[in-house]
Formats: structure tokens, C-alpha cells, sequence
């Protein structure tokens, strides 16, 4: 065994524990963890199937950004969770039934002798970069599917924001409209009055 | 050398523990998010190991535009989840029966 099959082999059964874990662990933020902890054993398997952009990308913006999203939302809502482990012992059998059916079925197809003679493409030599073929790719075949890709964000971004954005009826805010239109003959009253001696005393100045 | 069998396997793996994880979990919103993410992951390491075996980069690609779609669905049922939660002070599916389906 190679040093490098190797690698692979101890990544993968540590993505393979995390993703069992995720499925079943009773806290929603350990299963958030341990979610963490599959996608960054992943990233290492892309690593050695030489997609270094995505490997770095996959931990920069999936656990750097979508998996703390999802550790903020879990972590916020105060959730009880004895009503939603109900059906697990229930459906158990069935999901595992399922669950393991597809992967027995998928594995021998995926590892009969077909699949095992696909040979590895020579490695790239040290001046190759991931990056720049990708970005080759990406900014002259793809550029339209990126544009939309871009556009998508957006959209994503405008329908969080649109979502989860309130009007609280007791909020105090400035209404600049009014501000800017008001008159000085809303504000100031002239009242014209005789004027008053000096000799009244200070308690009644200050009270005028 | 790691073998494509191997990646693939291992990709079908994960797909197989996030169905089995929608079914143990149906009642835990943010565990079925989660069980999704898991299939996602899957896909792209099939995606990444035929693009590393057929020395094509448009499996990266796919992977890139993947990974947007999956960070917006993600973004996004969160935001349905916070308002769900909002509204009902629970995530459990079985709450969810408005339009009696």
C-alpha cells in the first residue's frame, strides 16, 4: 500500500464516521460538527484527486460560511428536541434498510473490474496550477453559466434578507419624508403678550 | 494508486448515509438539511474523481457552480427555517400540515 493510498484510505473512513455521526447524533450542533469534520476530511480526499481550488474552497466557503449559517441558526433557536427524535427508532430498519440496499447495490457496480480498470492520468509536473486551468475554463466556456451563477447568489441573498426581515410595530424610526417636508408654522407658535416686570420672583421665572 | 472504484465507493457511501439519514431523521428539520448537504458532497466527489481520471476540468466546473447553488439552498431554507420557527416556535416537519397533504 502506498503511502498515498493510504492517506486516502484514513480520510475516508474519517468522512465515513463523520457522516454517520451527523445522522445519528441526538444534539443538532454535534451533528453540525461532525458535519464540519466530513467536509474537511472531503476536502483532503479532493486534495489527493489534485482539484486543489476546490479542496481550499470547499473549507473556505463551506465551513468557513455555510456551516457557521448553520451553527448560528441552530445555536439561536431554542429547540426541543425530545418531540423530534420520536420516530427514530421506528424508522430505523426501514432507512437503514434503504440506506444500506443503495450502497451495496452502488458498490458492485463501482468496484467490479470496470470501474477498477480506469487508470490514473499522470500526475501534473510542479508548474501546474488547478487555479488557472479553472479559471481558464471558467471565464471563456463557462462565462454565461457564471453570470448565472452570480445572478443565482443574488437572488439567494435578496430572498434570506426578504425572509427573515420583520416590521416591529413598536420600533422607533425616522421618517425622513416628514423631517425634511415640515414647515416652520408646524413647529414654532408666535404668541403675542404683554411684556411682564422684572420684579416677579424666581420661582415663577422658572416656571414660565 | 488510489483507483477510481475507490473514490466512487466511497462517494456512494456517503450518498447511501444521507438517505438513510432522511429517513431516521424526518421529523428534525435542520437534520434533513444536513442529510441534503451530505448527498451534495457525495455528487461532487463523483464529479471530482471523473474529472481527475478523465483529465477533463469541466467536472471541476460543475463542482464550482454545484457548490453556489448549495451555499444559495442552503441560505435559503435556513431563512424558511428561522421564519418557520418564528411563526410556530417549532421545526418539527409534523407541525407542517396547513395544506393538509
Amino acid at each position: 500500500m502506498t503511502f498515498e493510498k493510504f492517506v486516502f484510505y484514513v480520510f475516508a473512513l474519517i468522512t465515513v464516521y463523520a457522516a454517520f455521526r451527523v445522522i445519528t447524533v441526538r444534539n443538532p450542533v454535534h451533528a453540525v460538527l461532525h458535519l464540519v469534520l466530513a467536509f474537511f476530511s472531503s476536502a483532503g480526499i479532493w486534495l489527493l484527486a489534485e482539484a486543489e481550488f476546490l479542496g481550499i474552497t470547499l473549507v473556505l466557503v463551506y465551513v468557513g460560511a455555510v456551516m457557521v449559517l448553520f451553527l448560528f441558526v441552530v445555536m439561536m433557536l431554542d429547540v426541543n428536541l425530545a418531540p423530534l427524535r420520536e420516530g427514530f427508532v421506528r424508522y430505523l430498519p426501514v432507512g437503514g434498510a434503504i440506506g444500506g440496499l443503495m450502497i451495496l447495490e452502488m458498490s458492485l457496480i463501482l468496484a467490479s473490474r470496470h470501474f477498477a480498470a480506469a487508470k490514473a492520468l499522470p500526475p501534473h509536473g510542479p508548474h501546474y496550477s488547478n487555479t488557472r486551468e479553472l479559471g481558464a475554463l471558467l471565464y471563456t466556456d463557462y462565462a454565461y453559466p457564471f453570470e448565472i451563477a452570480a445572478f443565482i447568489l443574488l437572488v439567494a441573498i435578496v430572498a434570506a434578507i426578504a425572509l427573515t426581515l420583520r416590521r416591529r410595530p413598536d420600533a422607533r424610526r425616522q421618517q425622513v419624508g416628514e423631517q425634511v417636508r415640515v414647515r416652520r408654522q408646524d413647529r414654532v407658535r408666535l404668541v403675542a403678550m404683554a411684556a411682564e416686570s422684572r420684579s416677579a420672583g424666581p420661582a415663577e421665572e422658572e416656571g414660565s | 494508486m488510489i483507483g477510481l472504484s475507490d473514490y466512487l465507493v466511497l462517494a456512494a457511501i456517503l450518498f447511501g448515509l444521507g438517505v438513510a439519514g432522511i429517513f431516521i431523521n424526518r421529523k428534525n428539520v435542520i437534520v434533513l438539511l444536513m442529510a441534503v448537504e451530505l448527498m451534495l458532497l457525495a455528487v461532487n466527489t463523483n464529479f471530482i474523481a471523473f474529472s481527475h481520471f478523465l483529465g477533463d476540468t469541466a467536472g471541476q466546473v460543475f463542482v464550482f457552480f454545484i457548490l453556489t447553488v448549495a451555499a444559495a439552498e442552503a441560505a435559503i431554507g435556513l431563512a424558511i427555517l428561522v421564519v418557520l420557527f418564528r411563526n410556530r416556535a417549532s421545526i418539527n416537519v409534523e407541525d407542517m400540515d396547513d395544506l393538509r397533504g
